[in-house]
């Protein structure tokens, strides 16, 4: 038994285990059959192919989101403005297109500047919370939701405003002209440009956390700021720096939620992958590699579980239980190992 | 002053309650040290908790306590969590935030839209009959005078008890408290359950008698983590903290009251710019705390800077010292 809860596989096995029983039991509690609602899953999310490319489609924001938030986990922050900091990015991107729609300029170049512009959104977004820390004591966690809230208040006011079609205002604008669409795979909403923009992202982020003096020296402001102040890294500006980074990708995600998958702007176009990266970069544990296939999952189960209204009169907010409580119960059994680790050694050191 | 200023003036108070019950619960929590930052979450869920409960019952006093049960239970997670197994306080009432809310949605869709009878008002004898006054204090639910007890209680409790003392040492000097014979690490699990469940009676108190409970569309999503702002802003202390709840809801009723003058503005925009603003709040109260103002005040002339430097003293905020940080008797 104690070597299953210190083993960290056996400890993730276990807490994997738990989530599944939690998920269960809240299912029975509705009077459903939990073992239809997993096929109703399955089936939504990896029972065909046209369902899979939507799971593709979808897990492009929510990686792009969770390599950002490597930089700021790296450095010990919480930003939890990365929902704000996708709006902005989209609203950047929007608003070149829509400055170059019915000119001469070409798509493609359209769309590269749309692109770099919604990064530019994004990272002045971030750099904002960053400023608000460092320059005005307010911790990241509220300066970045009180920034969420200003992203939404402009998003509102564009689209039910200056940016409103003609005639109707349904929290949308109008959809983009096709020219400025990024390339889609035959028969699917799948855009294969963005999803190589999204590995190209993975690649990057690793190679910088892992492989660069710069990403060494983050770590090091992230695991004691006090110590590395001293040693002579400039902390403050490391982590203005990590900010920037993430609004890089955060703003990179909301240009291509314009460009590639949605063709407008709409209200909540961020989609709460802003929320949802958080969960996925606590699981990865600042592994850039290991949250491919964690966003995969919570993709496919948040995908899957949208059908659960249709077909079992169930809500499809399911999937937010089952990864909340996967994220509890691998927190839990994390902390029993090492509680049991800790124990272990006092007992071998007295 | 016509009546249905007074109306609106009471119902301010009115509305402040659940964010009032909810603003005392996160002050006695982070009092003693412990962070509970699964609000947004906790307030959804015991919403939707006590309103089921309310609901099947046909009983509000099972539907509040329903609310205070769970409210608690989940600061208790909480509280093992952090506490017992060392995880970081952030990180796990982030989790919870999000997880309780979608447990809220996905349990409480068969309560959607559903009617509950009213909170009755109770109007105080003689008091209510002031002018003015009267309508606006005392013409209330229960629930409301009880807010404003509990804010009192709340005051004398920290500062004037021998408790209350305790409370505050746990959060500040942990080590101190220990020395002194306080079991620091069951106060913090004993306060966060109590905070917890001032939260859940806050959450309840929001579907029963504000907001009914329409899942998604209910509007108490975003609440929760204003009410932990309003906690820093009204620097942990209950009467600071009070004002603050207050401050944010006159903020909400003024974004109803503004959107007929100004038919050019998008209604939805009142209903956000509440939120915006009470973080500025927080930059203002926290300005003082840095470095570079400091700096840049000592370069002033002496009258002014110290004008300033008292304006920003008047206005800092430090949280307990130990806010966040396990303890180990060692």
């Amino acid at each position: 038994m104690r070597k299953l809860l210190t083993n960290r596989y056996s400890s993730i096995a276990i807490a994997l285990i738990l989530a599944i029983v939690f998920t269960c039991v809240v299912i029975l509690v509705m009077n459903a059959n939990p073992i239809r609602v997993f096929a109703v899953i399955m089936r939504g999310s990896v029972g065909s192919w046209d369902a899979f490319t939507q799971v593709l489609q979808a897990w492009v924001p929510l990686i792009l989101a969770t390599c950002g938030l490597m930089f700021t986990f790296t450095a010990g922050l919480w930003n939890i403005g990365m929902e704000g900091q996708i709006e902005m990015g989209a609203i950047f991107a929007y608003g070149v297109i829509r400055y170059f729609t019915g000119s001469d300029t070409p798509g493609a170049v359209v769309i590269i500047l749309a692109i770099l512009s919604g990064i530019v959104g994004g990272a002045i977004w971030a750099l904002l919370v960053g400023l608000l820390k460092n320059f005005g004591g307010v911790n990241e966690i509220f300066g970045g939701l009180g920034f969420n809230f200003i992203a939404d208040a402009i998003m509102l006011s564009l689209v039910y405003g200056p940016w409103k079609p003609e005639g109707v205002a349904n929290g949308s604008t109008r959809m983009l002209d096709r020219i400025y669409w990024l390339p889609q795979l035959e028969g699917s909403y799948l855009s294969l440009w963005a999803l190589g923009i999204a590995i190209i992202g993975v690649i990057l982020v690793t190679v910088i956390l892992k492989g660069t003096y710069f990403g060494l020296k983050l770590k090091a402001v992230g695991k004691n700021s006090k110590s590395s102040f001293l040693l002579g890294v400039p902390t403050n500006r490391y982590m203005l720096v990590s900010f920037i980074l993430c609004g890089i990708f955060a703003g990179l995600t909301g240009a291509l939620q314009v460009t590639g998958f949605n063709h407008v702007l709409r209200n909540n176009i961020s989609g709460g992958y802003g929320y949802m990266a958080l969960m996925v970069g606590m699981l990865a544990n600042i592994q850039p590699l290991l949250s491919v296939p964690i966003a995969l999952i919570f993709i496919g189960l948040s995908k899957g579980a949208s059908g659960l209204g249709i077909d079992l009169q169930l809500d499809s907010n399911l999937s937010g239980v089952i990864q909340g409580s996967l994220v509890i119960f691998v927190l839990i059994m994390d902390g029993v190992r090492k509680v049991i680790q800790r124990k272990g050694k006092g007992a071998a050191n007295g | 002053m016509d009546s249905s200023l007074v109306n609106s003036i009471a119902s301010i108070f009115a509305w402040a309650g659940p964010v009032i019950f909810a603003v005392m619960g996160e002050t006695i929590t982070e009092r003693a040290g412990v962070m509970n930052l699964s609000l947004n979450g906790s307030l959804i869920l015991t919403a939707m908790v006590g309103f089921a409960v309310a609901t099947v019952t046909g009983n509000f006093l099972v539907g509040f306590l329903a609310a205070a049960l769970v409210g608690a239970l989940v600061a208790l997670l909480i509280a093992f969590m952090s506490i017992s197994l060392k995880q970081s306080q952030v990180a796990v009432g982030y989790v919870l935030a999000m997880a309780t809310k979608s447990l809220a949605y996905f349990l409480g869709a068969p309560y959607v839209g559903k009617q509950v009878m009213q909170i009755p008002v109770v109007s105080i004898p003689l008091l209510s009959q002031i002018p003015i006054l009267g309508p606006i204090l005392f013409k209330q639910t229960l629930m409301t005078y009880f807010s404003f007890l509990l804010i009192l209680a709340c005051y004398i409790y920290i500062y004037k008890t021998h408790q209350g003392l305790m409370l505050q040492g746990v959060g500040e000097k942990p080590t101190a408290a220990f020395i002194r014979g306080a079991n620091v690490n069951r106060l913090r699990y004993v306060y966060t359950g109590i905070g917890g469940a001032l939260v859940g009676v806050g959450g309840a108190l929001y579907s029963l008698s504000i907001k009914g409970w329409n899942g998604q569309l209910s509007g108490i999503d975003g609440i929760g983590w204003i009410v932990l702002a309003i906690t820093i802003f009204g620097s942990w202390h209950p009467i600071k903290g009070a004002l603050g709840s207050y401050f944010f809801v006159i903020l909400q009723w003024l974004g109803i009251v503004l959107q007929p003058l100004l038919p050019n503005v998008n209604s939805r925009i009142f209903q956000v710019a509440p939120f915006p603003l009470m973080i500025l709040a927080l930059l203002f109260v926290n300005i003082g705390n840095a470095d570079w103002v400091d700096r840049t005040l000592a370069g002033l002339p002496e009258s002014t800077r110290r004008v300033i430097a008292k304006l920003l003293r008047a206005m800092r905020t430090s949280p307990p010292a130990a806010l966040g940080i396990p303890f180990e008797n060692e």
